[in-house]
């Protein structure tokens, strides 16, 4: 039996795919376009930080005693970090928001290596990061923030939060595609809430009462924005937080390992299970 | 003995979610060169079918195989013939139209050059050239899908699968992109569409499928299926209920089926396979009777007939 598809004058099946860098390359660049083209999204973003820093600086600042510091150096390392966080929601509400609105049915439908959308992604993302993260250190200096401590331990910080940004991208991600809706996934996001106010970010782990401190001083969000504090402000941080920057660098980079290792393999099988 | 590999291939193919069989043993095949529709009422399971033909879904059971190519065991292959224009319109609003089509393009894997190219022919044959370098925010719905069916286009699909690509469209723009879908055939793509309107697939397919509850119930062209509903209908709507058997019964006279008495809403329907003027002449006896009608229509038939026609039970509302 002779078997003989009908002349179609159209590609030949074998070279009709695209790469994984092409692929990487022109999600990640969706991504990217619609950040930049909405307008909205960057503005609210933008004053929603500037604000929330703002009031920490001048309103409950005064309230705040962190003895040895400047209560301006001591939080806003804590909005730096932390602000990797609030930036992640918007990876959770755009991955919900494509998978409502069938884009990523049809990039699943396409012909590329399938670990592309997420990793396209993931890189598009950490760029908005990079972007939320620059404003809010310039807000923090126009307030009166200070480096005390060098350059380079500065550059590891902004290293290491640049490391955080990666590992809250996949949990986030993985938030947005189990909760299928932006709705939904901005509900998810309230998670954040008890993770940065529950933390060394705005005020002293030492003025919570004891049943909260066990949970504020081990968690990882307090872990990662002690690193950054006592790398930018050195050793009056040290002193105040009670461990030196190895300390917190080190776990923090533990924990970002542990995260990425759950998080990064759920948020693939939750997309190839689709 | 040449034989001509078809274009879709369903043999048994069966898919559940939880205690809902979406498909339940679905036998299908279409042949290539032609438009194809698969007909049926809301959640009949058309959209798990082109799910599962553009491998976003497995099946649990059955063979499945796309120009030959087995959906289970060569997905990549099949990813590659394929493309698939979703029941919403699948683009990026925040890109302008010309951008939406060259990444897919670029995602097909051709060249920055080719995908330019490409895209502004496929821009032209949808009629979007005048608008493709406007963001998709501001396009209107008829506009999104035919950049949604552009998209699918760029790739020069084998197969092109649409999941009811009009519905929620006003009727010009649906006129408009029927004809986008009837030009596609004669380039070489082969076209299977869901709908769930009678009239639509005939408008535009060569052979329709109707399936209900996850099984092919009838198929064959539009024409001997609208032959097997009668090619029109006559509906006649009277005052008193206990008129109805008679009324059934002087319309039995030019049906060639049973006519179907509908006692709550008081009518009766008939599908004829004759003239509209003879509709005329056998509903004369019924002037001297005395029976008070309230509306006679003569129409084209529902997809809703065919059902009771086809199935022998009116199409439940399942959504
Ligand atoms: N992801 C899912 N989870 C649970 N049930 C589902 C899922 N997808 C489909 N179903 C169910 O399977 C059946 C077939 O659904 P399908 O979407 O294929 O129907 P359809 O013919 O496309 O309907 P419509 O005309 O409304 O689009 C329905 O009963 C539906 O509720
Ligand atoms: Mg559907």
């Amino acid at each position: 039996m002779t078997t003989a598809a009908i002349a179609q004058p159209v590609n030949q099946a074998s070279d009709n795919a695209a790469g994984l860098l092409t692929s990487v390359t022109q999600i990640a660049r969706r991504v990217l376009l619609k950040f930049i083209r909405s307008p909205q999204l960057v503005v609210v973003g933008t004053l929603q930080g500037a604000m929330f820093l703002l009031i920490f600086r001048y309103v409950f600042g005064g309230a705040i005693t962190t003895p040895g510091i400047d209560y301006v150096n001591f939080v806003v390392p804590g909005f730096i970090a932390t602000g990797v966080l609030f930036n992640a929601m918007y990876s959770a509400v755009g991955m919900a928001e494509d998978l409502e609105a069938g884009l990523i049915a049809r990039l699943r439908s396409l012909p590329i290596p399938r670990s592309a959308v997420l990793v396209g992604r993931a890189l598009a993302d950490t760029g908005i990061q990079v972007w939320g993260l620059v404003i809010t250190i310039a807000i923090g200096f126009a307030v009166g923030f200070r480096l005390h401590d060098t350059l380079p331990a500065a550059l590891e910080a902004a290293a290491l939060i640049v490391l955080f940004g990666i590992v809250f991208e996949w949990l986030f991600l993985l938030m947005g595609m189990i909760a299928g809706s932006p709705q939904a996934s901005q509900g998810f996001a309230l998670l954040i809430f008890p993770l940065t106010f529950v933390s060394s970010a705005y005020v002293p782990v030492a003025s919570m009462p004891a049943w909260l401190q066990g949970f504020a001083e081990n968690q990882p969000v307090t872990v990662m924005v002690n690193a950054v504090r006592t790398l930018t402000e050195g050793a009056p941080a040290e002193a105040l937080v009670g461990h030196p920057a190895s300390y917190f660098v080190v776990r923090s980079l533990i924990w970002s390992l542990a995260l990425i290792a759950i998080f990064a393999p759920l948020a693939v099988a939750k997309y190839r299970r689709g | 003995m040449l034989e001509i590999t078809p274009t879709v291939e369903a043999m048994g193919v069966s898919k559940r979610f939880g205690a809902t069989k979406a498909l339940d043993g679905l036998d299908f095949t279409m042949r290539p060169g032609q438009v194809t529709a698969v007909l049926g009422p809301n959640g009949a399971g058309k959209t798990t079918f082109v799910n599962l033909l553009a491998t976003l879904l497995r099946a649990d059971a059955g063979t499945l195989r796309v120009c030959g190519a087995d959906v289970r065991r060569d997905p990549a292959a099949v990813r590659r013939m394929v493309a698939l224009a979703g029941q919403f319109a699948a683009v990026e609003p925040a890109m302008t139209g010309r951008e939406n089509v060259e990444m897919v393009a670029r995602l097909f894997g051709q060249s920055r050059r080719d995908a330019r190219r490409n895209a502004a022919e496929v821009l032209e044959h949808i009629g979007l050239t005048e608008a493709a370098d406007r963001t998709v925010r501001g396009y209107s719905g008829g506009m999104r899908r035919r950049l949604d069916l552009g998209a699918s286009l760029v790739g020069r699909p084998r197969l092109l699968l649409l999941d009811e690509p009009t519905t929620g469209l006003d009727p010009r723009s649906r006129n408009e992109l029927w004809d986008v879908i009837r030009s596609l055939v004669h380039r070489g793509t082969d076209v299977l569409l869901t709908t769930q309107y009678l009239d639509e697939a005939d408008h535009l397919a060569s052979h329709v499928v109707i399936i209900d509850h996850g099984r092919a119930v009838a198929s064959g062209a539009p024409r001997e299926l609208k032959r097997l509903v009668g090619r029109t209908v006559v509906e006649v709507h009277v005052r008193e209920a206990s008129d109805l058997e008679r009324v059934a019964a002087t319309l039995g006279a030019i049906s060639d089926s049973d006519p179907y008495i509908d006692v709550p809403a008081r009518s009766v329907r008939a599908g004829l396979d004759a003239d509209t003027n003879r509709v005329f002449a056998a509903l004369r006896p019924l002037d001297d009777t005395g029976i008070v009608i309230d509306e006679v229509a003569v129409r084209a038939p529902t997809l809703d007939e065919a059902f009771l026609t086809l199935t022998g039970n009116p199409q439940e509302d399942v959504a």
